[in-house]
């Protein structure tokens, strides 16, 4: 934390904007605190993005938003919310969406996402991220919220599919259909989890192919990739847990490939929030995903280039 | 009419999930809601444990890292298990989790099995000021020179605008030494203080603080947070404590930027 300060004549009311990063076609990481350090020891000529949980930037001041500042200051950063519970069916929680429009408004990010899941039931908050049946009923009210958070921040935001451990016998939707229909009504993009669709695949027994088959990855403007941990059923089978706890597995690693090749080098995050490595691991498997999407891109150029010859 | 108010129905049973599963979240004794089901006919217990499990353990982590001196001292295992017993009791009202657990200190006050460490609560206290203070807003400090310039004869009508980093938490324990011991990492060897100690949790830049008040200063400043002249402050501090000393009090609180301003 010795090389941050703070800019207390920086009022919140001046003008202070961020350099524009561009985003496109970048692997990036989780931005945690015990890492900056090394992340600015790390600087020259380092290609990257970081993402931030939006919540944890909702205090008035002090180090995290110096942190954040810093980062900002030197990459593009994707928002991240967490909480928004846009996939419960009581009306949003209208201060906690006015901090995160302050936040988009201070931070300016790259990218602004939030999930596909409801976290809050009244007042009690359950800090997971709980999953809704796909039906019309919820499938309007999700859009609604979706509708409500564009129109506050004035810009679209990004729904990432979740990762789900039980079906609702009332669904009568699949998940691929729900989202494509989401972005139908409200313009919102996608940001895709393929670790997600990984999990969720294993526990509900569907092919990850298919279910991306199905996707509208034309709507996709980010990548989530992360690692998960394995359990079992109630019947003894494998169940994954969406654990964000290590590398990213092989598997999820072909599947990132198959998107990119057929989406394009889109920017990419290797979410890791426990069990949190050092910075060089951490690192390692962003210069990784950043490999496929540099593999991905160069084969764009070359296709583009015979097209026009 | 009737099939208008059929569809209302249907649509208000659809919208009806998070009450079937939220009494089951945080109550392992409750049954697997029966809206959910695992793929092709396979049950879902386990699978609504997960959710159990992240629900009730993310909670019990989140109170683990924002009171880790209070953990420290009575272990891991009895901290977790009364945190367990806090998050059924006293879930969260709001997503900022930072914002969590203000009520931990009352609620070790009265758990049965913290009864031998009454100083327990204190130490939590400073915690959840501590935290406070770490994301309160970024304001400059008072200056030390600040009174220097002020008439003698008007010091007694001055009044100080609170830091918004500035908390001071009383307490009838060793509470500070406590705290400072066991928050970070080193050894915590035999405790030999017995004094009350009020700390001073202030953050002037980006380091919280916490300082171990001098007699009566507790007083004064809790006065003086109140928006209280300095005057009064110190009177009351005086007639609560004969030792309290109005020089050392003010050199104590511009030290640890507890204000912003004065006027």
């Amino acid at each position: 934390m010795a090389k941050l300060a703070i800019h207390a004549d920086r009022g919140a009311s001046e003008d202070f904007r961020f350099p524009a990063h561009a985003i496109d076609g970048l692997a990036g990481t989780s931005f945690k605190h015990q890492h900056i350090t090394s992340i600015l020891e790390d600087q020259a000529a380092e290609r990257g993005f970081f993402e931030v949980h939006a919540e944890n930037y909702m205090g008035e001041g002090g180090p995290p938003h110096a942190a954040l500042a810093r980062i900002r200051a030197d990459y593009p950063v994707s928002l991240h919310g967490v909480c928004m519970s846009i996939g419960g069916p009581q009306p949003l929680d209208k201060a906690h969406l006015g901090r995160f429009a302050r936040l988009i408004e201070r931070y300016e990010p790259a990218l602004v996402s939030e999930h596909l899941a409801w976290s809050t039931h009244e007042t009690t908050y359950y800090n997971d991220l709980l999953p809704l049946p796909y039906t019309e009923a919820t499938l309007q009210r999700v859009a609604d919220h979706i509708d409500e958070v564009q129109e506050t921040i004035g810009r679209p935001i990004l729904i990432e599919n979740p990762s789900t451990y039980l079906l609702f016998r009332e669904s009568t939707m699949s998940e691929t259909a729900f989202i494509r229909e989401l972005v139908g009504r409200t313009g919102c993009g996608l940001l895709l989890d393929v670790n997600n669709v990984f999990v969720s695949a294993t526990n509900h027994g569907f092919s990850a192919l298919d279910y991306l088959a199905d996707y509208p990855l034309e709507h996709v403007c980010e990548i989530h990739l992360a690692g998960h941990t394995e359990q079992e059923d109630d019947e003894g089978d494998l169940l994954l847990i969406d654990s964000h706890d290590g590398p990213v597995a092989d598997a999820v690693w072909t599947l990132f490939d198959i998107v990119i090749g057929r989406c394009g080098p889109l920017p990419t995050l290797i979410e890791w929030d426990s069990a949190i490595p050092d910075w060089p691991v951490l690192k390692a498997e962003a210069i990784a995903a950043q490999a496929i999407l540099d593999r991905h891109a160069g084969a764009l150029l070359r296709g583009k280039s015979h097209a026009r010859g | 009419m009737r099939a208008a108010r059929d569809a209302l129905c249907a649509t208000a049973d659809d919208l009806g999930y998070p009450e079937r599963l939220v009494p089951a979240l945080l109550d392992p004794g409750r049954a697997t809601p029966t809206v959910v089901a695992g793929p092709m006919g396979k049950a879902a217990d386990k699978r609504f444990d997960i959710y159990r499990n992240n629900v009730t353990v993310s909670l019990i982590d989140a109170l683990a890292a924002a009171f880790p001196a209070t953990m420290r001292i009575t272990g891991e295992t009895f901290f977790r298990a009364m945190a367990r017993f806090y998050v059924r009791e006293t879930p969260p009202t709001s997503p900022l989790l930072f914002e969590y657990g203000r009520d931990l200190p009352a609620f070790i006050e009265r758990y049965e099995y913290a009864q031998s460490m009454p100083w327990l609560a204190d130490v939590a206290r400073i915690e959840r000021a501590w935290l406070d203070a770490y994301h309160a807003a970024d304001a400059p400090v008072l200056s030390p020179h600040a009174l220097t310039s002020f008439p003698a004869d008007a010091l007694a009508d001055t009044v100080f605008e609170t830091h918004p980093s500035a908390h001071v938490v009383r307490s009838a324990y060793p509470a500070v030494t406590i705290f400072s011991v066991n928050r970070d990492s080193g050894p915590v060897g035999r405790i030999e203080a017995r004094e009350p100690e009020s700390a001073l949790i202030t953050r002037p830049a980006l380091d919280v603080e916490v300082r171990r008040l001098p007699p009566g200063a507790d007083v004064f400043l809790g006065n003086l947070l109140s928006a209280e002249p300095l005057g009064s402050a110190a009177a009351a501090a005086s007639a609560h404590c004969p030792e309290f000393d109005l020089a050392t009090a003010i050199a104590v609180m511009l030290e640890a930027g507890a204000f912003a301003a004065v006027r």
